[in-house]
């Protein structure tokens, strides 16, 4: 703690030769206010497409334990790539949505988190906002495909949790994704 | 967390005998007839005397101190201490100023620091050289272990006299210290002085931190919190390591910043993807709606009157700057120029709004007026973003990442002139500057 020995005379400092100089000192839970307006998922023109979404590096194989989460990253996969300051998902996504709806389908006791991630190539703030929109976009998708609201919570990772650690427009493209990550209900490998 | 060290200082009283009747009797309109404009890139920094202060290592730790905020500043050049010719120099005697004018000194700063039990006295003296004349005498007094403070409000009392804005010095900097590279990086919320000394951390790293930022009117911060479940915001008393959260909310919270007086926080709340600003009365909690615009809204900032909040939004398809009133009324586009503004900033003096800009396949610092005009790009590289003012409107910290490589605390004056890594070795982001410090 900051005590003041002399308050009368702490905050100025005074010159001999009679100029002054004053050194200038310088939980409860909140309801959400007020509705919101839910943005269209898709408003903006498709643009030139960036980097194609790398392929998938696990190997596919066979011995997965259907209903698992490793059946659903391998089988099905877990991760969707989205264009540079894009949210609307690309054609290439759509099948893997699909597929990814289908198996929550299937798997009704599944729960999810939609986790949404930028590259680098962008400030941190506007970044989390762009994650927000990534993954509720792709939360939009699959309960369009009948997997129910309340299996889904969203986060944004913003361009704090990039996948790929290089720097270059591969590793951009790479980062700019919605992970799909099971919270809990899947059967264990 | 709390602050070790006890102060006080008072009129300097020493030696009187000794000075001439001219100096004492300056009137206290006179400002030195040196003198350094904060304001202009063309002016050459001042050279300036910094002896070793009487009293042994505390002495001479103190001047160099007080010499290399004074050198970080851009605005003065203290002298090699080897070229001094006077070596005799006292705080109670009027030094020799032939042999300091020898060496072109314009200005020359000398004093004493004296144990005291477990006290420290600090006298010192400012001297224009060329006028023969004293600027300033002070006596300070505090704790044996508050040396640095002390040295650092010499250093505040050396640039306000000389450059008639006040200081930045007796500082600290709240940050974001990371360890780890990319893809696996610790961000832990952390505290320095301004000068980089007695760095500390303050959360553990189970959490990702983000843009701690400081009350201007106390040591209270707000800070983000990520974790999977989503994020909070919190506030933290750093005198008293009392903490709060603002609560819980359906969707991320992030970009909080205070009101000028320290009772609101306006910050962003995201809602099935639509991210507006929404401010909070901290005495009951009660929140208010400021934007409803189905695109990005983010980042704000008050204007140092409290009337207004600069803000960033992509709802003309990229981000630009936006100024509203508080109350959210009445939103206006300010920015105009080719590329893409993010976090505007408000300076805490009002003449400047700093901001983080991307062009050309670059991040830039700059400041631009309220108005949006005079806009003045800072710095470039590959990622600069997150600007900090210092509380003297004069000086921003922010953050530099290199393409594949850790970021990084630097600072640049409003001129753009005087660029440069903060002397803090590690990695760190998102640093916000305290209030002078009592």
């Amino acid at each position: 703690m900051v005590t003041i020995r002399n308050p009368g005379s702490a905050l100025r400092l005074t010159l001999i030769a009679g100029a002054a100089l004053t050194l200038a000192a310088c939980a409860h839970k909140p309801s959400y206010p007020t509705a919101t307006t839910a943005p269209p998922v898709a408003q903006r023109a498709p643009e030139p497409r960036g980097p194609t979404a790398p392929p998938r590096t696990e190997p596919v194989t066979q011995n997965a334990l259907p209903g698992s989460e490793r059946d659903f990253a391998i089988n099905v996969g877990d991760r969707v790539y989205f264009d540079y300051d894009k949210y609307s998902v690309r054609d290439d996504a759509g099948p893997i949505l699909e597929a990814q709806s289908t198996w929550l389908k299937r798997y009704p006791a599944v729960q999810v988190r939609l986790e949404g991630n930028c590259d680098e190539r962008g400030t941190q703030e506007y970044n989390l906002a762009l994650g927000a929109r990534r993954a509720n976009a792709v939360r939009e998708y699959l309960i369009a495909h009948g997997v129910a609201a309340g299996r889904i919570t969203t986060v944004s990772y913003g361009k704090e949790k990039p996948i790929d650690p290089g720097a270059g427009e591969q590793a951009e493209a790479h980062n700019r994704n919605a992970h799909t990550a099971i919270v809990s209900g899947a059967r264990m490998q | 967390m709390t602050t070790a060290w006890t102060f006080s200082k008072r009129t300097l009283l020493l030696g009187l005998g000794s000075v001439p009747a001219a100096a004492l009797l300056t009137p206290a309109a006179a400002r030195a007839d040196i003198e350094v404009n904060v304001n202009r890139a063309d002016v050459q920094p001042l050279p300036i005397a910094l002896p070793a202060f009487g009293g042994g290592q505390v002495g001479s730790d103190i001047a160099g101190v007080v010499s290399a905020d004074l050198a970080r500043s851009g605005l003065f050049r203290p002298l090699d201490p080897a070229s001094f010719i006077e070596r005799d120099l006292n705080s109670a005697i009027v030094p020799r100023f032939p042999a300091w004018k020898q060496i072109n000194a314009q200005a020359l700063l000398n004093g004493q620091a004296t144990a005291v039990g477990d006290r420290l006295q600090v006298d010192f003296r400012l001297w224009d050289v060329a006028q023969e004349k004293q600027l300033l005498g002070t006596h300070m007094e505090g704790s044996a272990e508050s040396w640095r403070h002390i040295a650092h409000k010499i250093s505040d009392a050396v640039y306000q006299q000389l450059t008639g804005e006040k200081g930045y010095f007796d500082t600290r900097i709240i940050f974001v210290a990371e360890t780890g590279g990319r893809g696996s990086r610790t961000k832990r919320l952390a505290i320095m002085d301004q000068d980089g000394a007695n760095p500390s951390y303050l959360t553990d790293g189970s959490a990702i931190i983000m843009t701690p930022r400081f009350s201007s009117t106390s040591q209270e911060i707000t800070y983000m919190e990520l974790r999977p479940q989503g994020s909070k915001i919190y506030l933290l008393n750093l005198d008293t390591a009392r903490s709060e959260s603002l609560g819980d909310f359906k969707g991320m919270v992030f970009a909080p910043r205070f009101s000028p007086d320290g009772a609101k926080v306006a910050f962003s709340v995201e809602r099935a993807g639509n991210s507006d600003i929404f401010v909070m009365d901290l005495k009951n909690h009660a929140t208010a709606r400021l934007t409803t615009d189905p695109a990005i809204d983010t980042s704000p900032s008050f204007s140092p009157d409290g009337t207004k909040i600069v803000f960033e939004s992509d709802r003309s398809g990229s981000p630009q700057i936006y100024i509203m009133g508080a109350d959210g009324s009445n939103p206006k586009r300010v920015t105009f120029q080719a590329g893409r503004y993010n976090t505007p900033v408000w300076s805490p003096t009002g003449d400047y709004i700093a901001f983080t800009k991307q062009t050309g396949g670059e991040f830039h610092i700059g400041v631009m007026k309220p108005d949006g005009t005079d806009e003045r790009i800072l710095t470039s590289s590959y990622m600069d973003e997150s600007p900090a003012w210092a509380p003297n409107g004069r000086v921003i910290m922010f953050c530099r990442e290199s393409g594949g490589g850790g970021r990084k605390l630097w600072s640049v004056d409003i001129t753009g002139r005087f660029l440069q890594p903060m002397p803090y070795p590690g990695a760190g982001s998102d640093p916000a500057w305290s209030p002078l410090l009592n």
